[in-house]
């Protein structure tokens, strides 16, 4: 209870700093520069001069917090990966020649790569059906909510929900993992499902694409709905079937939303570590780039070099996305 | 929609085909949930799914202890139940494990140097020999019982209570509440400037925040560590605290945040800013008085992300905060118990459940806010 | 209550488009001045700089004699309408209406006085307590306008502010809107419309803009009887002028041209002898083309090619043999012309307009 206490003061005053911060430099600057009841020519100076003062004050803590914690990193663990383990002594190319010289980076990369083609088509491919089929139906407002559902689930929480499918016991055991129990079920022999080599990487994508296939589904279906009527009906006058109308009217009308629905999972995709690291810590073949990363970072007392050379690659994986996103904003800025 | 008058057939597949996926996506949960309150012994003996019914468990019992046997017509007797207080029906028993089922209830069994030991089918049993029975332990029993099924919050007492897990959900909240609080502020703010207010550099600052979106956070945890061993020796207070998990998450939160509020911010209609400025407001007037009411649905909906994102975030929890009972939160916990009991299911499913009860509680009371801010950051 | 003057001002974008050119205007204190024009043709510009919610790029503006051009909105003295009333979606309408004075820290009871007093004016009072979406598109209207007069503003401004509504709402309206001038005679209003019947009818004078430049100031009949060039008589009057090209035969106290279609027609216009022989534009409204009787001297000739029968009048829209253009006369009534007759056409000397090559009117009165 004395913690919660503590925490509890901690919390209203760090909201309280956060909120006395702008209420005060706003007075501030009013007090400084007033605007009211001076001579109109010292108002328009003083108005001049706080109307290109105030946007940084509204802006500062975001930038400052923003330069500290994403900017200035991306820039140090570049200069990083040209450091030893301790980030003291210059080692050139050494962790670079390391990593493109070992073993885990390439399974570690091959494993990223097949989790960058496989969840992002998977969780858009479920999710452009779900939310096509239960636009139809009565009860799928509830479908879409049980769905949903994973979104809330942290990945360590999903873990543990799949090892509990993923089970395996050996021989005549019963079998409490539901995987194993249906293979049996039919006839099949249990398998230990997550140390089998390969194979192994899809059964852990499965949780993920299990958590976004909802993601996917509200995005898209809001996208679907959208799609003016006039252009279905057309189309049904027009003499096409069901199947035509959806991937020749209605699919090609959110090809944008796919495109963001499938960028955002895929960055998430490059993110991907907690599952991994619950399930088989990087064994049996199922290393990321992301847990590699945290792996070097301290095993051993930490190799901060190796760390940031893994970070690197992982940052040029995303940076094609970053551009394009960008590119997205700016056109849609440029519309307003 | 037109098409749905194809004729029943159709609309029967679709029915039975989003009934498939819901029972698909929802399964995993439920049988978590189910087996977080079965008993622990059925637990590890049986699927949840037979939960409801009565299941066959091979189980063993340890008998009172020579101690406490009583003379009775000339024998040393030692009676007690192998059920205990549980309900079931014991079908067959042994004494040694390599035998475990040799007689069915209420034969009796020879056992060493004249000791009869005899099981009811209600669970009573008898050891009995005409010599005083020697040792400290107990006679094993291993008996084969139909048990019905068993239901009990057990599990979730001893979570709570000897592994650590109430402890490590205040936490959780401690880190959780302003963590989700400080970056809508800050972000706020930020968002109605680079809407509203005119100042050299805006664009860049827009592209710059559209950009840091989609940066790794593990690109920042080598470099913020060390500063954090830097600051942290500075104040003399260690890297590991409160608050620097506060900014840690504020900052990660941040380029989300301002991406949002701005979206809907700038979707605001100008002439009411413009109403306001003739009125005589100034900016913070107008972002106070105007901007704050008028946003709370994108706020909301922001507020829930980030309270769903760093209650179940793992990664910033374990750079950044301790290992020690006082910082661990729930994620971290559960992942210990992941390693250290990774066997014991009772405790794996009741904490595991625990954990994802808050998340899924703000999901279903809040969807409405969530889906809508997934669709201001996502569709235009 | 004041008056505005504009001295050579300016507008110029940061990518150095020039939106206004030197607009020079007065106002005199207790004038409702309309502002019209085609769209993008500045006049919403025109209304913001005024307000302050646009920057003056070059010239003076002054309010009451005081030059105002960096002072902001809010200490200008004036109060401003706009097109989508820009309710605060939050507040009551009370608030709404109280915002202004809240903010500027007037004592309670003297805002409440205020409020009150507008919402009876406006008969709003029953409203007071309702979210502006409780409200219908007129009532909204009124609240909006009342937020304005309870700043007690020298200048009020209107941003198109009925375009909006439907149309029985917007005569309604804009009839609710003359007597509120009517009822403050001291407060001068300026008004923006692309509508020309809100400009004829609110008007006391109108300011006509298009692409920045001021065509012509005056009153509503000044512009509909005398148009300085042909945008404006184009402009003004529905169905627009007919503006037929022509050469100047002689000139004179009385001018002779002869039109593309050959016919020569004498106006009560001078011009000077420089003028001779140079090309024109010929001008008729609609309305003021009769069908000539048997005897007359038709201006025009041609075969009717199309006819909209309106109940209250008939337009007759003739192809007149080496014009481009059709010709349209609007006669009252129903007739009994048809598809393909022959037509001749005479109109009133008076009523006749004469511009030069340059689209300026010969008029000079």
């Amino acid at each position: 209870m004395g913690q919660l206490a503590t925490a509890l003061v901690t919390m209203i005053l760090g909201v309280l700093a956060c909120a006395a911060y702008f209420y005060g430099s706003n007075a501030l600057l009013d007090l400084i520069f007033p605007g009211k009841n001076r001579p109109a020519s010292e108002i328009a100076r003083n108005l001049r001069i706080s109307n290109r003062i105030r946007p940084w004050l509204f802006l500062g803590p975001a930038v400052l917090i923003l330069t500290f914690y994403l900017f200035y990193p991306v820039v140090d663990s570049l200069r990083l990966s040209f450091f030893g383990r301790t980030g003291e002594e210059f080692v050139g190319l050494s962790n670079y020649t390391w990593l493109f010289g070992s073993e885990e980076f390439y399974e570690s990369f091959r494993n990223n790569m097949l989790w960058l083609i496989f969840v992002p088509t998977a969780a858009t491919f479920f999710g452009l059906v779900i939310a096509t089929m239960t636009d139809r139906i009565w009860w799928g407002n509830i479908a879409k909510s049980l769905i949903f559902m994973p979104m809330a689930i942290s990945f360590i929480g999903a873990s543990v929900i799949w090892k509990f499918i993923y089970d395996y016991r050996s021989g005549g055991d019963p079998q409490i993992g539901l995987l194993n129990a249906i293979v049996v079920f039919f006839g099949g022999d249990p398998q230990p499902w997550i140390t089998i080599p390969f194979w192994n990487n899809f059964f852990l994508m499965i949780i993920l694409v299990w958590i976004q296939t909802g993601f996917a589904m509200v995005i898209l279906s809001a996208a679907l709905r959208g799609i003016p009527d006039e252009t279905i009906e057309a189309a049904v006058l027009d003499g096409a079937n069901g199947v035509q109308i959806f991937f020749k009217i209605m699919v090609p009308q959110i090809w944008g939303t796919i495109a963001v629905v499938w960028t955002t999972i895929t960055i998430l995709v490059l993110k991907v570590f907690d599952i991994v690291l619950a399930m088989t810590n990087g064994q049996w073949g199922t290393q990321v780039l992301a847990n590699q990363m945290f792996d070097w970072m301290f095993r051993g007392g930490g190799d901060f070099g190796r760390g940031a050379v893994v970070a690197i690659v992982i940052m040029v994986l995303v940076i094609p996305i970053m551009v394009w996103n960008i590119k997205r904003a700016n056109a849609e800025m440029e519309g307003r | 929609m037109v098409i749905s008058k194809k004729g029943s057939a159709l609309t029967a597949v679709v029915h039975l085909t989003v009934l498939f996926l819901v029972v698909m996506w929802t399964i995993p949960t439920a049988g978590l949930f189910i087996s977080s309150i079965r008993d622990k012994d059925q637990l590890s003996t049986s699927g949840w799914w037979t939960a409801l019914s009565t299941s066959e468990q091979r189980l063993v019992e340890r008998a009172a202890s020579p101690e406490s046997q009583t003379q009775e017509n000339g024998l040393w007797v030692i009676r007690g139940n192998v059920l205990g207080d549980s309900e079931g029906e014991v079908t067959r028993f042994g004494s040694s494990s390599l035998k475990p089922e040799d007689f069915a209830a209420g034969e009796t069994a020879e056992l060493r140097r004249g000791i009869r030991l005899q099981v009811m089918a209600n669970g009573d049993y008898e050891i009995s020999s005409e010599t005083e029975m020697q040792g400290r332990r107990g006679q094993r029993i291993f008996y084969t019982a139909e048990v019905p099924p068993r239901f009990t919050l057990d599990n979730y007492r001893e979570v709570l209570g000897a592994e650590g897990l109430g402890k490590s959900f205040i936490n959780s909240l401690t880190v959780t509440i302003p963590a989700t609080i400080i970056p809508i502020l800050i972000a706020a703010f930020a968002a109605y400037a680079l809407a509203w207010m005119k100042f050299p550099g805006r664009g860049l600052l827009i592209a710059a925040v559209v950009g840091l979106l989609v940066v790794p956070l593990q690109m920042s945890l080598i470099p913020l560590l060390k500063s954090y061993n830097v600051i942290g020796e500075f104040f003399g207070v260690g890297a590991k605290t409160y608050v620097g998990i506060w900014l840690a998450h504020t900052g990660f939160g941040l380029p989300l945040a301002i991406y949002l509020l701005r979206n809907y911010i700038a979707g605001l209609p100008g002439e009411i800013i413009e109403s306001a400025r003739v009125d005589g407001a100034s900016d913070f007037d107008i972002f106070r008085k105007i901007i704050l009411p008028l946003s709370f649905p994108a706020l909301a909906s922001f507020a829930i992300f980030q309270f769903l994102w760093v209650w179940n975030d793992l990664l910033i929890a374990m750079v950044f905060l301790g290992n020690n009972e006082d910082q661990l939160v729930m994620t971290g916990q559960l992942r210990e118990l992941l390693g250290s009991r990774g066997g014991n299911w009772e405790i794996l499913t009741a904490s595991a459940f625990i954990t994802i009860i808050i998340p899924l509680c703000v999901f279903f009371g809040l969807q409405r806010y969530l889906v809508r801010g997934l669709l201001a950051g996502s569709v235009k | 209550m004041a008056d505005v003057k504009l001295t050579n001002v300016k507008k110029v974008y940061a990518n150095q488009v020039e939106v206004m050119r030197d607009i020079n205007l007065d106002i005199k204190q207790g004038e409702f001045i309309v502002f019209v024009g085609p769209s993008g043709c500045g006049k919403s510009t025109l209304l913001r700089m005024i307000s302050g919610l646009e920057e003056i790029s070059g010239g003076t503006l002054e309010i009451d004699g005081q030059v105002v051009n960096d002072i902001p909105p809010s200490l200008r003295g004036i109060a401003m309408v706009f097109q989508s009333y820009a309710l605060y979606p939050h507040m009551t309408v009370y608030d709404n209406m109280a915002f202004s004075l809240q903010i500027a820290k007037v004592a309670k009871d003297d805002i409440d006085q205020q409020v009150r007093k507008a919402a009876e004016m406006l008969q709003l009072t029953p409203y007071l307590d309702r979210l502006p979406k409780a409200l219908s598109g007129g009532q909204r209207q009124r609240v909006a306008i009342g937020r304005a007069i309870v700043r007690r503003p020298k200048v009020f401004l209107f941003d198109e502010p009925l375009s909006n509504l439907d149309a029985a709402l917007r005569v309604a309206t804009r009839m609710e809107i003359a007597n509120l001038k009517e009822s403050m005679p001291d407060s001068t209003m300026i008004y923006v419309t692309h509508d020309q019947v809100e400009a004829m009818t609110l008007a006391d004078r109108i300011v006509l803009l298009s692409a920045g430049n001021i065509e012509q100031v005056g009153s509503p009949l000044a512009l509909y009887e005398r148009p300085e060039n042909v945008f404006v008589a184009k402009f003004i009057g529905a169905p627009a002028m007919n503006i037929i090209p022509c050469t100047v035969q002689s000139t004179g106290d009385h001018t002779e041209v002869s039109l593309s279609s050959g016919q020569a027609v004498t106006l009560p216009i001078k011009t000077a002898s420089s003028e001779q022989g140079k090309p024109a534009h010929f001008g008729v409204r609609p309305e003021h083309l009769d069908i000539a009787g048997d005897g007359d001297a038709a201006i025009l000739e041609g075969e009717v090619s199309f006819i909209e029968s309106l109940g209250e009048a008939t337009l007759l829209y003739i192809a007149v043999p080496g014009m481009d253009d059709m010709v349209i006369a609007k006669q009252i009534g129903t007739i009994p012309t048809q598809r393909g007759d022959k037509v001749r056409l005479v109109a009133n000397p008076e009523r006749l307009h004469l511009f030069d090559e340059n689209e300026q009117s010969y008029r000079t009165e």
